[in-house]
């Protein structure tokens, strides 16, 4: 056993927090740089390249990236040969998401309860999801996600009969629908198979792989990229100002599902997509 | 005239707007924001709405104005404000006919209107600016004041009134029908999808 104390965690989390909203990710800012070599459209060249000062700015004046700071969305892969100590896991990282937000001047913006909807002012608490898996590390991958964006995220049961096809209509239907509202260029996170619950969960951790990097699976790395060529023929273009760079990445994960059933989970996400991990 | 069309091409937006400074701005259009602009999103609204159908005066006079439907990030000492980017304008339909039925003239967001808003604009003479969503650094530094004018209680949703200069936005709706984001789709299509 291995003990991990939580002011660890706290500490680790506060600084995800601060340094996501930032300090975009490298593969983001390559991703600029790739769609200005092919974009078209004049406005939408104008809106890549603000997009590029903005996270210039964002990096060296320390102002976040977007003023919506996010829900953070944390994936923990506690090894299960490690030990926990100092008091419980998701009270370590609402701690540290309390004093990331609090003292790094990010936004406060979620409500107590979906009727009342009273801010917590902290922007506490986490959507917090952990998995058990070999060995003696903790591994933390954050993201801040975006309101805007999410609330164009999409479920579908689709049916055996529908297949391939099927599900590749819908991911396009998906973009469609999303649009101008949801921030684009946009990045794609589609969990496709398991039950309802996990093709949703898939599809927020399909966002964590980096932008530009090949499906490990040939099969789906192809489907990936029929998809994305597929989504910036659309013409929606950087914020649906028209354009050839509809979406920067559309990233699947599967799992096994039943034989009645075809869940497709689309979790849409938007240029400013902040995420980072660490592993204590 | 609060439209006028500088050197670059740009149109400069001073307002209040008139009917006419409306009428002249077309779908497409880049344009720079220089004066007051209120700031106003979901709960702001929410409380707004109550009034405006009792007749009530609201706590800001919406004539002529611009409302900008953001919810900035809290400012670091020394600075006017934190993050400031649109969020997404089609929470805010169904208190825009309503408001254009006041006097408002504009609004700035991100994102498709409904057919609503879009026979609104038409019928009362307004406008919908989009602005760079996600680019909420880059815009703070068009922000030359801030001031809260009611619903302090909301924090980041807030009335607040801001003083900008040669603020960034492109035209998206006008009061004629036309639609920036149906044209420019339209023109970058490619349609073997």
């Amino acid at each position: 056993m291995r003990d991990i104390h939580t002011s660890a965690i706290v500490d680790a989390v506060k600084k995800l927090c601060m340094d996501a909203n930032l300090d975009l990710e490298p593969d983001m800012l390559r991703a600029f740089d790739r769609a200005l070599a092919t974009e078209r459209s004049p406005a939408g060249r104008q809106v890549l390249q603000t997009l590029k000062q903005n996270a210039e700015m964002a990096r060296t004046q320390r102002i976040p990236y977007c003023q919506d700071t996010g829900f953070v969305v944390c994936f923990v892969e506690l090894g299960q040969d490690a030990h926990v100590t100092g008091g419980a896991l998701d009270a370590a990282i609402n701690e540290g998401v309390r004093q990331g937000y609090t003292e790094g001047y990010l936004r406060a913006s979620i409500v107590r309860s979906p009727f009342d909807r009273v801010n917590t002012g902290d922007n506490t608490p986490a959507v917090i999801h952990v998995d058990v898996v070999p060995g003696a590390t903790l591994k933390l991958m954050l993201m801040a996600k975006g309101g805007g964006c999410e609330n164009r995220s999409k479920y579908r049961m689709l049916t055996p009969a529908e297949g391939t096809s099927g599900v590749k209509e819908w991911i396009l239907e998906c973009v469609r629908t999303a649009g101008p509202d949801a921030c684009p260029p946009l990045i794609l996170g589609v969990g496709v198979g398991g039950t309802f619950e996990k093709a949703a969960l898939l599809s927020k951790k399909a966002l964590f792989r980096e932008l530009g990097s090949p499906n490990p699976d040939p099969v789906v790395d192809a489907l990936e990229t029929e998809l994305l060529d597929r989504a910036n023929r659309l013409g929606i273009g950087p914020q649906g100002y028209g354009g050839d760079t509809t979406a920067f990445g559309i990233h699947i994960l599967t799992y096994p599902c039943h034989i009645t059933s075809l869940p497709v989970a689309v979790t849409i996400e938007c240029h400013a997509h902040r995420h980072k991990e660490v592993t204590l | 005239m609060s439209v006028t069309t500088a050197a670059d091409g740009i149109k400069e937006v001073a307002p209040p707007l008139s009917d006419a400074d409306v009428e002249s701005l077309k779908a497409g259009d880049r344009v720079r924001i220089t004066g007051v602009l209120y700031t106003a999103r979901d709960a702001a609204h929410g409380r707004l709405l109550p009034l405006i159908e009792k007749g009530a005066p609201l706590p800001i006079d919406v004539r002529g104005q611009i409302i900008y439907y953001t919810g900035p990030s809290p400012a670091r000492p020394g600075s006017i404000v934190g993050s400031i980017g649109p969020t997404t304008a089609s929470r805010m339909d169904t208190y825009v006919p309503a408001l254009l039925g006041l006097g408002l003239k504009g609004t700035i967001g991100k994102g498709y209107r409904g057919q609503a808003v879009k026979d609104a604009l038409r019928q009362h003479k307004g406008v919908y600016f989009g602005a760079i969503g996600g680019a909420g650094a880059v815009l703070s530094q068009f922000v030359k004041k801030l001031s809260i004018v009611a619903y302090e209680d909301l924090g980041t949703e807030a009335i607040r009134r801001l003083e900008v200069e040669a603020f960034p936005a492109i035209v998206v709706n006008d009061c004629h029908g036309g639609d920036l984001y149906q044209d420019g789709m339209k023109a970058y299509a490619r349609e073997d999808t």
